[in-house]
């Protein structure tokens, strides 16, 4: 195919050139690396209340999360996203937190319903008040539960942050 | 047979046992001294013509200011070959404890772990007491009508506390600090 020299550099989306007839995208590696991760987003599978049964719904057929290339993984070490769905109770909290220190870098949490942000109506002697207490927590996500439809639109919003996101590949920063 | 029948033949049986007989709703349940908890246990257990040979559950009641003694235990007993029922209320003062009935109803074991972990109430005889909701080490028993709701105040449980310093010092190696 011939290369159109006319045409010049064509701006198919702001940072994304293409040349037309020659198969060539210019773009910064930023936003190749975080397009391929915010794709890719693997979850681990791990629910603590009744979010977790609207978090199954939003991952099964009628909403599928798979159109967004989520897919559950079984182990944290295979993850780079954590699901906080439901109450965390502080007999609970080491061991989600050794679920997310086993994540590997980089790794992403969202707190789903009001349970995982801010300890709901539990203001009790066994609820943590939030599980941004001792995760950082990227998206935070309310309802009691939330709607698949909700969650949806948190994992979107944490797919808009990381294409923000700017040399997350280099340990230079 | 009918609830009020089962209780009349345990008042006539532990006739120095019995507190009251309460009638609620078609529910029946025998207040009881706690002394002979065990023998009454057996009893209903293995006589043929009661024969509870389920305890569908055990729980404990804080009755603070309501009622003196302080707490009771409750048992829900069914029975799988008559399909008859009967609840007992059994009165436990407080630091006084209770005999444990897992000799009878396997089950119990587990119930009254419970019952001790949110109520304090010692279970004697129980093969294996500790806590089994709570961690461990945790102090005090959360049911408790003088406990407050979201646990005693400027105190922490040593576990939380320690995940909270871990997320301080880890943060140093996370990738937005």
């Amino acid at each position: 195919m011939l290369i159109d020299g006319t045409l010049g550099l064509v701006e198919v989306e702001k940072g994304i050139q293409v040349i037309p007839g020659a198969n060539t995208i210019i773009t910064s590696l930023d936003k190749v690396i975080n397009w391929g991760r915010k794709s890719s987003l693997w979850p681990v599978t791990f629910g603590l209340a009744c979010c977790a049964i609207e978090m199954m719904a939003a991952g099964s057929s009628h909403y599928d999360l798979d159109r967004l290339g989520i897919i559950f993984r079984g182990s944290p070490r295979q993850a780079d996203c954590m699901i906080v769905a439901g109450t965390v109770t502080k007999k609970m909290a080491p061991i989600v937190r050794k679920v997310y220190d086993q994540m590997p870098e980089p790794k992403y949490v969202i707190a789903m319903g009001s349970c995982a942000c801010t300890g709901n109506v539990y203001r009790t002697y066994s609820v943590v008040q939030g599980c941004d207490l001792f995760l950082p927590v990227d998206v935070y996500v309310p309802g009691c539960p939330p709607r698949p439809e909700a969650l949806f639109d948190g994992i979107i919003k944490l797919q808009e942050i990381m294409m923000k996101e700017r040399m997350r590949w280099s340990p230079l920063k | 047979m009918e609830p009020s029948k089962i209780a009349d033949m345990l008042s006539s049986e532990f006739a120095g046992e019995v507190i009251a007989i309460n009638e609620f709703r078609g529910q029946t349940g025998v207040t009881l001294k706690k002394e002979k908890i065990l023998p009454i246990a057996r009893w209903l257990h293995d006589t043929p013509a009661l024969c509870f040979d389920y305890l569908r559950d055990l729980c404990g009641v804080d009755y603070k200011k309501m009622k003196d003694p302080r707490f009771e235990v409750v048992y829900n007993l069914y029975s799988m070959t008559h399909r008859h029922t009967i609840r007992l209320n059994v009165q436990v003062a407080d630091k006084q404890p209770i005999e444990s009935v897992v000799s009878v109803w396997k089950t119990a074991d587990w119930h009254e772990r419970e019952c001790f972990d949110m109520y304090g109430i010692v279970f004697e005889g129980h093969p294996d007491l500790r806590r089994v909701l709570m961690p461990e080490d945790w102090d005090g028993h959360p049911l408790r009508k003088d406990y407050p709701t979201a646990g005693p105040e400027g105190e922490e449980w040593s576990g939380f506390k320690e995940v909270l310093k871990k997320s301080e010092d880890f943060k140093k190696f996370g990738w937005y600090r």
